[in-house]
């Protein structure tokens, strides 16, 4: 279950109001009419997170009340679902919203070294923000990227096959707002192993894989 | 060896493109409508001929599972694909839904069409926000080309489909969570009976699917049943992508037959063990809930539903987890302990309570601080769990640790006896 701070006491400073901007509202619809009538229920997942988007993610509390009010259900019942799921911020959190994995699988390689990079070069502890609002950094369970472990995710994006000197530099290109490439850190095409392709021979042939597969391994 | 052109998904790593006019030359949308002018027996006779078993975890055939729905209902029948992949060492979905979505795609027709369903709800991790965008644009892409929606692939069958994002739950992969998370509730399981396919989505016939195993019956049903059960073992039959992660020098997905030596797939695919062979400690052979097996049992054991359950174990998802002999095995579940502890839903007692209770236990043992007969008090509790709550979770968060203690109990008792040692010579400092 979600481990988020409560909705009214001790929460944030929560916002007066909240309506979606005329553009959200046309996604909102073409989101509930996924459903079948009379289930507009199911659409409360994706509205919250549209409302999350639109809120600089997070969930105040009247856009939780928003959704309810739109959907036609009772306001605890959205609530419900903001507080279950992980996903849903019931607080502000940093323009960069750093996750890493620690799940065995990332532990087994090295994620821990991971989140001492990040807490070292931001100077925070998990769950906390810097000061500037750039970053907030939490540890996360597993995000299903295993083989290309350790990974975190940074707001939409996965960055893979991390190490603390290449999740510094991410970090450091995301503070002073230069580009960076989601994906694997050292050049690896998807989950493929990292010096090749050991199957689907004919089709690395024809797509040049092999040798760029190898360049990619040569950089690590 | 599998040979390449017995595999199914040849773009598992996106060396092409993920589109639709890629697709095609893949061999995707080849003659879906012949498929589905064969009949909806034809094709569910056929899955059940090519001996298909669920690729979730759970192993459950699949031309059964599709067999069990009604043929004739009042009712809207329901396909739900469960793409909430989170099993820890798991990530073969992922590749398949951001790579080769058409797959998935068209596999949904068929199943559909076979179930009696004309709406398909695709429910996808969350987190996974790029590989539902890209599905997206596939499912789009369908649409415009007239694969799905009225008279879908020109087959006379109507076909929607609809991505379904979730939010932070792993416990939304049991399929009843799933359910009551398309529904837009908190993802807790449902009792069963009522079983989906008689009351499931909206309290209709329900079929729920991992992706792997829908992505699959295109080529199945091109193909023939009796082309995917000649590969593997009796019972253990087709391919399947296998997850290697861990300890190893190249950790990745490869697609390979059901039944590979462990061995055979870790060293050819993966690279080796990190420092070779006689460096390995033990292996999770198919996603965190399936107890580890110790090097000795590596040697020889096959990657199938049976021969892993004949040693105690499971293939589960095959993610196969490697540990050589730098790791602190007790640590390693400690976090598998946690980690269940926070997906618990909290809806039955003895996991809400119990897989809590567990971690803090696992916790001490991993620094030694506890007695030995506690060790007995862990497995009997763990006992306790398993099979006393709705769902499997509880199952799931006591099988790593029952692994464990099955296998490597010496090492925890030599833990306690060291950690008890420091202890008593400190006193005796203390004291001198």
């Amino acid at each position: 279950m979600s481990g988020s701070v409560g909705i009214a006491e001790n929460g944030p400073e929560q916002p007066k109001e909240f309506a979606f901007t005329a553009e959200n509202l046309a996604k909102a619809k073409k989101i509930v009419a996924k459903y079948p009538s009379g289930r507009q229920q199911s659409a409360v997942m994706p509205l919250l997170d549209l409302a999350q988007r639109q809120s600089g993610n997070w969930l105040p509390r009247v856009a939780m009340d928003y959704v309810a009010d739109m959907l036609g259900m009772p306001r605890i019942k959205a609530y419900e679902v903001a507080t279950f799921y992980s996903m849903y911020n019931l607080k502000p959190v940093g323009k960069h919203f750093v996750q890493v994995c620690t799940t065995t699988p990332c532990w087994l390689v090295g994620s821990a070294g991971i989140v001492d990079a990040c807490k070292k070069h931001l100077g925070i502890g998990l769950g906390e923000t810097t000061a500037d609002g750039k970053f907030t950094l939490i540890e996360v369970e597993c995000l299903g990227a295993c083989v290309n472990a350790p990974m975190a995710q940074i707001n939409d994006d996965y960055y893979e096959d991390l190490t603390p000197q290449n999740t510094v530099k991410l970090l450091e290109a995301l503070a002073n707002g230069q580009p960076v490439t989601p994906g694997s850190q050292t050049g690896r095409r998807g989950a493929q192993a990292s010096s090749g392709p050991t199957s689907l021979h004919a089709q690395a042939k024809a797509a040049g894989v092999g040798a760029q597969a190898l360049a990619a391994g040569a950089e690590d | 060896m599998l040979s390449d052109s017995d595999r199914i998904f040849t773009n598992l790593y996106g060396w092409e493109s993920f589109g639709l006019e890629a697709a095609r030359k893949r061999g995707d949308w080849d003659g879906t409508a012949a498929i589905i002018a064969k009949g909806k027996d034809w094709i569910i006779e056929e899955m059940k001929l090519s001996g298909m078993r669920g690729r979730g975890g759970a192993g459950f055939p699949t031309g059964m599972k599709w067999s069990f729905m009604p043929k004739t209902s009042d009712k809207p029948h329901y396909l739900v694909v469960n793409a909430d992949e989170g099993e820890p060492g798991t990530c073969k979905d992922r590749d398949i839904m951001r790579y080769d979505p058409h797959k998935l795609l068209e596999g949904c027709l068929l199943a559909c069409f076979a179930m009696g369903a004309h709406a398909c709800y695709i429910y996808i991790r969350g987190e996974f926000y790029q590989e539902a965008s890209n599905l997206q644009i596939a499912i789009d892409e369908c649409y415009d080309a007239g694969l799905v929606g009225k008279n879908a692939a020109g087959s006379g069958w109507d076909l929607d489909i609809y991505l379904h994002l979730g939010a932070g739950a792993y416990i939304c992969g049991e399929e009843t969570a799933l359910i009551e998370s398309l529904e837009g509730k908190k993802g807790q399981p449902r009792n069963k009976p009522p079983f989906p396919a008689m009351a499931g989505l909206y309290s209709c016939p329900t079929t729920v699917n991992n992706v792997e195993t829908i992505a699959a019956a295109p080529t199945i049903l091109r193909r023939g049943g009796a082309w995917f059960a000649s590969i593997g073992r009796p019972k253990n039959v087709g391919t399947k992508v296998f997850c290697i992660s861990g300890h190893v020098n190249q950790p990745c997905n490869v697609e390979e037959e059901m039944g590979i030596p462990l061995k055979e797939l870790i060293e050819k695919h993966a690279g080796g063990v990190r420092g070779g062979w006689d460096n390995l400690l033990a292996v999770i052979p198919g996603g965190s809930s399936t107890p580890m097996i110790p090097r000795d049992i590596c040697d020889t054991v096959l990657m199938d539903f049976d021969a892993l359950k004949d040693v105690k174990s499971g293939l589960g998802t095959a993610a196969v987890i490697v540990m050589d002999k730098s790791t602190d095995l007790i640590k390693a579940i400690a976090r598998l302990s946690k980690f269940y502890m926070h997906e618990s839903c909290g809806q039955c007692t003895p996991c809400r309570e119990g897989t809590g209770w567990m971690w803090r236990v696992m916790e001490r043992l991993a620094r030694g601080n506890a007695r030995v007969d506690e060790i007995d008090m862990l497995i009997d509790v763990s006992k306790e769990i398993e099979g006393h709550t709705i769902c499997a979770h509880g199952d799931a968060a006591a099988w790593p640790i029952q692994g464990l203690v099955r296998h490597f109990r010496p090492m925890i008792e030599q833990r306690i006896a060291d950690y008890h040692e420091v202890q008593l010579s400190g006193h005796r400092m203390a004291a001198e």
